[in-house]
C-alpha cells in the first residue's frame, strides 16, 4: 500500500490520491504539440465543442421527446417547439450541430489526407477516426428517425432496405432490423435506444481511443518535418520557448484552439438563429405517412456522396459500389504505398489525386441530391466511376512516388 | 516561412460554399417548380363594371338571390340554416357564414363566384354542367333586372357588413378562407370550429364524433381529407403557401382544392396564422439571436487576446 502523509493542502491531499500534478503534466502542460501547425489543427477541438453542444442539447430534448409513433412528431413540433421554454433553441442547436459536425469531420479528414497524417505510426489515429465517422453516421441516421416525419419514415424505409442485399433477397434480415415489415413502433423505439444510448457510448469510447492513438506518434505538422519531441521539449522547458519546435498542449495550443473555436461559434450560432433551413429539411415537417411517398427522397447532405455511388448502377453493382465506398477510406494508410509523410503539394501525382478526390466527392454530393435524370445521371455515373478509379490508382501512383 | 493560413481559409470557405450552393439552392431549384406570385390580382377575372348599391344588395342577398337558404350571416342576425355537420352531409362542405366575406375575399372574385362558382373557384374540371356535375353552390341566374348590376349590389352589401380592414385578425382570415376544410390541431382548430375544453369526457367524445362525421362528408366531397396545416409554414414555407392559395392549379393541375379568392391582405393574415401555429417562437428566436451573436463576438475578442498573450513568448 502506498504511503500517505497528512495533507498540507487540498491540492496535496488530491495529489497523494490522484496524482493530479502528474496527470496535469501528462495531459496538458507536457503534452507536446508541434508549433508549425495552422488553424486546421484546431478542428479536433472544434469537433469536441460541437459534440458537447450535441450532447447537452440532446439531454434537454430527451426530457420531452416521446418515442411513440403516435406522439413522436407532436412531442417534437408541438411540445418542444411551442410549449417548452427554449425548446426550439435546443432543437435548432441539435439539428444544426448534427449537420455542421459533418462539415468539420470532412475538413478534419481531408486535412489528414492532405498532410499525410495517417502514415508512419499514425495509422491508428486514422482508423479510430474513420470508426468515429461510422459511429457519427449511425448516430445521425438514428437521430433523423426520431421526429417521425415523412423523411424519417422514408429514409428509414430506403436505408434499411439496403440490407436486403439486392439479389440476395435477405428480406428476413430487413425485417429483423426493423422489428416489423415496415418502419413502425418497434423500429422507432430501437433507433431511439441506439441514438440516445448505444451509439453515444460507442462514440465516447472511440473519442478516447482517437485521443490515445495520438500520444505515441504525436500530432503531425504542416511541413512534414520529423521532430524529435524529447529534444525540443527539453529546449522549451529550459526557457527557449521561441526556439523550440514544440508547444504545450495547454495553454499554448489550447489558446489557439479556443480562438478558432470562438470564430467557429459565431458561424455556428449564425446558422442556428438565421440560417437553419439547410439542416432541418422541410419535408420532415410533414408527419410520417406510409401511404404517401415524398416526390424526392434524399439523405442529408453528408451522406449524399455515398448515396450517389449507390444510385447510378443496377441494384447489385450499386450495392457493391456502395459497400466499397463505405470501407475504402479506412484502408487509406495501407493503400498509400509512399513512405513520404509530407503535404500533398510535395508528393508528385498524389497532389492531383487529392484535389481530384475532393472535387469528385463534391460532384457526387451534388448529384446525390439532384433528381437522377438526364445529364445529372450521367455526371453521377462518371463521378462514381471516377471515385472507384481513383482508389484503384492510389497504390500505383504512390508506389511510383519518389522519396521526398 | 510565409503564413499560409489566409489561403487555406479561402480554400476551405470556397469548397464549403460551392457544396452548399449545389445541394441547397441549386438542387431545390431543380426539384421544385417555381411559381411567381401573381399578387392576388386575379387577372383572369373581369373587373366589375357597375357600382353596387348596398340597400338593393341587402334585399337581394336576404331575398331574391336566396343566399341565406344555405349561408348564415351572423353580422345581419341570420344564423346558419343548418349545423356544420348536417350542412357538410348535404353539400360536402359547410357553406361559409358571409359576415366576413366582403373583407376576406377579393371583390372581383366574389363577383365571378356569384355568377359561376366553379369558374371562380377553378374547379370546372370537377364540376362540368354538361356532364351533369353541379357545383353545390347554385349560380345566381339574375333577379329580373340587369344581372351585372344585381351582382355588384350584392357584393357592395357584403362589403358593407364586413368588419373594417384593420379589424381583420389572422384567425378570422384563416377560419373564413381555409378552416372549413383544413384542421390546425396545434391551434385546436377543427373543420367545425375551435375545440373547446370539456369537463365531461362524454361531451368531448360527442364533439370528436361530430368532427369525424364532418370529415367523412368532406373526404367524399374532396376525394381525400384535406391536410392538417399545423406545421405547413415549416414544411411548405411562406412562398409556396401564398402562391398555392392564389392558384392551386399552378402546382397541382386537377387538384380538388379550389382557388379561395382571398385578397393579398387576407393571405398575409392566413400566413401569420400559420406562423403562429408552426413557427410560434420566431420573434423570440430573432431577439435571442441578436444577443447570442453579440455575446459570441465578445468571446472572439477575448479569445484573440488570450491567444496573443500566450503566444507572445512562443514566436
Amino acid at each position: 500500500m502506498a504511503h500517505f502523509t497528512k495533507a498540507t493542502s487540498i491540492k496535496d491531499w488530491l495529489n497523494q490520491r490522484l496524482a493530479i500534478e502528474k496527470v496535469e503534466k501528462v495531459m496538458m502542460s507536457e503534452y507536446w504539440i508541434p508549433k508549425n501547425i495552422n488553424f486546421l489543427w484546431a478542428m479536433g477541438m472544434v469537433l469536441v465543442i460541437t459534440f458537447a453542444l450535441l450532447l447537452v442539447s440532446g439531454i434537454f430534448l430527451l426530457m420531452y421527446y416521446q418515442p411513440n409513433v403516435n406522439t413522436a412528431f407532436d412531442s417534437v413540433n408541438y411540445t418542444i417547439m411551442r410549449e417548452v421554454d427554449f425548446g426550439w433553441l435546443w432543437r435548432h442547436v441539435h439539428g444544426v450541430a448534427a449537420s455542421v459536425v459533418f462539415l468539420i469531420i470532412y475538413i478534419h479528414m481531408f486535412t489528414g489526407i492532405y498532410y499525410g497524417s495517417y502514415k508512419k505510426g499514425r495509422e491508428m489515429i486514422w482508423i479510430s477516426g474513420m470508426l468515429l465517422f461510422v459511429a457519427f453516421s449511425a448516430e445521425a441516421f438514428s437521430g433523423y428517425m426520431l421526429p417521425w416525419g415523412q423523411m424519417s419514415y422514408w429514409a428509414g424505409m430506403v436505408i434499411t432496405n439496403l440490407f436486403a442485399g439486392g439479389s440476395l433477397h435477405a428480406d428476413g434480415l430487413v425485417e429483423w432490423i426493423r422489428g416489423d415489415y415496415v418502419p413502425a413502433q418497434a423500429f422507432l423505439t430501437r433507433f431511439f435506444m441506439l441514438h440516445v444510448l448505444l451509439i453515444p457510448v460507442a462514440i465516447m469510447g472511440l473519442i478516447g481511443l482517437h485521443f490515445g492513438a495520438l500520444r505515441i506518434p504525436h500530432v503531425n505538422n504542416q511541413d512534414g518535418e520529423d521532430i524529435d519531441f524529447d529534444v525540443e521539449a527539453d529546449k522549451y522547458l529550459k526557457g527557449d520557448k521561441a526556439g523550440s519546435k514544440v508547444i504545450r498542449f495547454a495553454n499554448d495550443f489550447m489558446a489557439k484552439d479556443m480562438m478558432v473555436v470562438a470564430f467557429y461559434l459565431v458561424f455556428f450560432f449564425y446558422l442556428v438563429f438565421y440560417h437553419y433551413g439547410f439542416a432541418m429539411d422541410a419535408v420532415n415537417f410533414d408527419p410520417a405517412d406510409g401511404l404517401k411517398t415524398p416526390a424526392h427522397i434524399y439523405p442529408e447532405w453528408y451522406f449524399l456522396w455515398s448515396y450517389e455511388i449507390l444510385r447510378p448502377f443496377s441494384t447489385d453493382i450499386g450495392l457493391m459500389a456502395f459497400a466499397f465506398a463505405q470501407v475504402i477510406f479506412i484502408m487509406l494508410p495501407f493503400l498509400d504505398r509512399s513512405p513520404n509523410t509530407v503535404p500533398a503539394s510535395r508528393r508528385g501525382l498524389f497532389k492531383y489525386w487529392f484535389w481530384a478526390m475532393l472535387v469528385d466527392m463534391i460532384v457526387l454530393t451534388a448529384m446525390g441530391k439532384l433528381p437522377p435524370e438526364g445529364i445529372f445521371s450521367t455526371i453521377g455515373l462518371v463521378a462514381a466511376l471516377t471515385f472507384i478509379g481513383l482508389w484503384i490508382l492510389l497504390p500505383i501512383i504512390t508506389m511510383m512516388e519518389k522519396k521526398a | 516561412m510565409k503564413n499560409k493560413e489566409p489561403l487555406i481559409l479561402v480554400v476551405v470557405i470556397i469548397f464549403t460554399l460551392v457544396t452548399y450552393y449545389l445541394v441547397e439552392p441549386f438542387a431545390h431549384s431543380q426539384m421544385h417548380k417555381h411559381v411567381e406570385s401573381e399578387h392576388f390580382a386575379y387577372a383572369d377575372l373581369p373587373a366589375p363594371t357597375k357600382t353596387g348599391d348596398v340597400a338593393r344588395g341587402q334585399e337581394l342577398v336576404l331575398g331574391a338571390a336566396a343566399c341565406t337558404g344555405c349561408h348564415g350571416i351572423e353580422a345581419a342576425g341570420m344564423p346558419a340554416p343548418m349545423d356544420a355537420v348536417t350542412a357538410a352531409a348535404s353539400y360536402g362542405v359547410n357553406p361559409p357564414d358571409l359576415s366576413n366575406a366582403g373583407l376576406v375575399y377579393d371583390a372581383k372574385f366574389l363577383t365571378d363566384l356569384i355568377k359561376n362558382p366553379a369558374h371562380a373557384l377553378m374547379v370546372e374540371h370537377k364540376f362540368d354542367i354538361n356532364k351533369g356535375q353541379m357545383h353545390p353552390m347554385v349560380p345566381f341566374y339574375g333577379a329580373g333586372g340587369d344581372m351585372d348590376q344585381e351582382v355588384a349590389d350584392m357584393v357592395a352589401y357584403l362589403v358593407s357588413i364586413a368588419p373594417k380592414a384593420e379589424d381583420l385578425t389572422p384567425a378570422m382570415a384563416f377560419e373564413t378562407a381555409c378552416g372549413r376544410c383544413h384542421a390546425v390541431h396545434y391551434e385546436k382548430w377543427t373543420q367545425i370550429g375551435s375545440k373547446p375544453m370539456f369537463k365531461k369526457k362524454q361531451d368531448e367524445l360527442a364533439f370528436d364524433t361530430q368532427v369525424l362525421d364532418y370529415q367523412d362528408s368532406l373526404k367524399a366531397y374532396m376525394g381525400k381529407l384535406p391536410p392538417d396545416l399545423s406545421m405547413y409554414i415549416r414544411s411548405r414555407g411562406e412562398h409556396f403557401i401564398s402562391t398555392f392559395v392564389e392558384n392551386p392549379q399552378n402546382y397541382l393541375a386537377g387538384t380538388a382544392m379550389p382557388r379561395v379568392g382571398v385578397t393579398a391582405e387576407s393571405a398575409e393574415k392566413v400566413i401569420e396564422y400559420l406562423e403562429d401555429s408552426g413557427d410560434t417562437k420566431r420573434h423570440e428566436r430573432e431577439s435571442i439571436g441578436v444577443n447570442v451573436m453579440l455575446y459570441m463576438l465578445i468571446f472572439v475578442i477575448f479569445a484573440i487576446l488570450w491567444k496573443k498573450q500566450v503566444w507572445r513568448d512562443l514566436h
